[in-house]
């Protein structure tokens, strides 16, 4: 039988603001978005703010209302990404297979090890306490479904052993919404065949579960009986955020580099604004290009500085192109991205000259942003893309959003 | 108490090891560290922050000194010039 554990660190990103600033534990606080750039969200709460009714998600307006003395912070996410890359260094102590799910959540493999899962999952615990000042939940279990739902059993700095002779007492009484991929709408469906809690997904039979929600239906009630075979993955095998990137198939194609800097602009345009929206920057530019018979070829250059700047993404963009592309057949799809990440408020090298034009660009670009967001993609458009409606007309950031890969196809 | 960041002169050996000897106070006053005890990652409870923690004798008393990205501090009483 398999050992896993899946841990959550608690309130993580209000956590962390509470390890430099102790004082923020003993008043109702809330890691809120920048309301002055219209992202006035509640991204984490305290313990307090949460015993207040506030919850993740909310206006700022709405939980002040709730809670007139709530402090906000902004998030700093760098640290965050700080204190996540710790722990996990922490995991790598007790196994290699470690699964992250977010920033603040990881199953954890670990079968065979001489220590038991409740004697490991109370020494993170005591090390996440004492090496990070954070708590943890840990949930110990036979597969990832029960370990998951185990570190949400008790809350804060717990743990909860889910096995094969309690899971019945423990697991079957919980709503079904509680389990991994039950959402609003296989909620009401589930409702519809009187079917409310993980136990009552349990004792159904597996066909009539197929035949209401088809495969899902199938996979919930393997989840529900503990017979979810799902492996943790490998800390290698997993993708944190590695690059940001657009490409497009133009509507005609591409004849001479006139054509080229218009869509390239676009594309860097979305990737600029796609980092801006996750606070990263970048220091490598790639360029994809593929011709009308298919055959293609991509290049990269690294930049002087880490940047988030549309315009200078296309120059390098523009470069890469007139150093490598020999216009021989017309081009069919260019793409731009931007790797080698950084989180833009965190580790970024200062130069020994400030420029100001170039901090000009980002309010500028950080203001057709705003527009954008505000009055749809094209209230504001470049100049340069005016006259030349079939490429004015490409939108690359909404019409290709690429989701993460699912947990289901991992 | 409150988190006082101080200067710092530390040995760093041929493998990276660091080892504090000497800590600047802020006015002008400074410690040498007779003796480093301990080192581990740990948050300071008393003051807030978190970073390597090394745990020195100066002047015969145990010191927690912390650095956190780069940035040394010490858990200071209020009354300036206090360790």
């Amino acid at each position: 039988m398999r050992t896993i554990l899946h841990s959550d660190l608690n309130n993580f990103y209000a956590s962390v603001e509470c390890v430099y600033e102790p004082r923020l534990k003993k008043v109702p606080m809330a890691v809120c978005g920048d309301p002055e750039a219209r992202h006035g969200i509640v991204l984490a709460k305290n313990m307090l703010a949460k015993a207040a009714g506030i919850q993740t998600g909310e206006a700022i307006w709405q939980a002040k209302q709730k809670c007139p003395g709530l402090v906000v912070m902004p998030p700093s996410y760098g640290r965050y990404q700080r204190f996540s890359r710790m722990m996990k260094e922490i995991y790598a102590n007790y196994t290699f297979r470690i699964e992250p799910f977010g920033l603040d959540e990881c199953w954890l493999d670990v079968t065979g090890h001489r220590m038991s899962g409740p004697e490991i999952a109370d020494e993170l615990r005591r090390r996440a306490r004492e090496e990070l000042g954070l708590t943890l939940s840990v949930g110990v279990s036979f597969n990832k479904i029960f370990a998951k739902l185990g570190s949400d059993m008790k809350k804060p700095d717990a743990t909860t052993v889910i096995t094969p002779q309690n899971y019945r007492q423990l697991v079957w009484p919980l709503p079904a919404a509680d389990l991994l991929f039950v959402g609003p709408a296989t909620r009401r469906r589930l409702l519809k065949r009187n079917l409310r809690t993980i136990g009552d997904i349990a004792r159904c039979d597996p066909n009539e579960m197929r035949a209401a929600l088809g495969k899902n239906g199938e996979m919930l009630w393997i989840f529900a009986n503990g017979l979810d075979r799902t492996p943790v993955m490998e800390a290698d095998e997993s993708v944190p955020v590695k690059s940001v990137g657009n490409s497009t198939t133009t509507p005609r194609d591409i004849a001479d580099e006139q054509d080229a800097h218009m869509v390239l602009m676009l594309l860097s345009e979305s990737v600029a604004e796609r980092l801006r929206e996750q606070g990263l920057m970048g220091r490598v530019v790639s360029l994809g290009v593929r011709d009308c018979d298919l055959s293609s070829f991509g290049v990269q250059r690294k930049l002087p500085t880490a940047t988030a700047l549309a315009s200078e993404i296309c120059s390098c963009a523009m470069e890469l192109l007139r150093a490598h592309c020999h216009w021989e057949k017309p081009i069919r799809s260019l793409g731009v991205s931007v790797s080698d990440l950084e989180f833009a408020d965190g580790d970024a090298q200062l130069t020994m000259f400030p420029d100001a034009g170039r901090e000009r660009r980002y309010d500028l670009e950080n203001t057709v942003g705003d527009i954008r967001r505000r009055f749809g993609h094209y209230a504001i458009q470049r100049a340069c893309l005016i006259g030349c409606r079939e490429f004015g007309a490409i939108n690359p950031r909404d019409d290709h959003t690429i989701h993460p890969v699912g947990w289901k196809n991992g | 108490m409150h988190r006082a960041y101080v200067r710092v002169l530390v040995d760093v050996d041929e493998t990276g090891k660091v080892c504090p000897l000497r800590i600047y106070w802020e006015d002008g006053r400074s410690f040498s560290v007779d003796r480093l005890l301990d080192t581990r990652r740990a948050a300071s409870t008393k003051v807030g922050g978190q970073g390597v923690r090394y745990t020195c004798r100066v002047r015969s008393r145990e010191v927690y000194l912390f650095e956190d990205e780069g940035r040394w501090f010490v858990e200071a009483k209020d009354a300036p010039g206090e360790i």
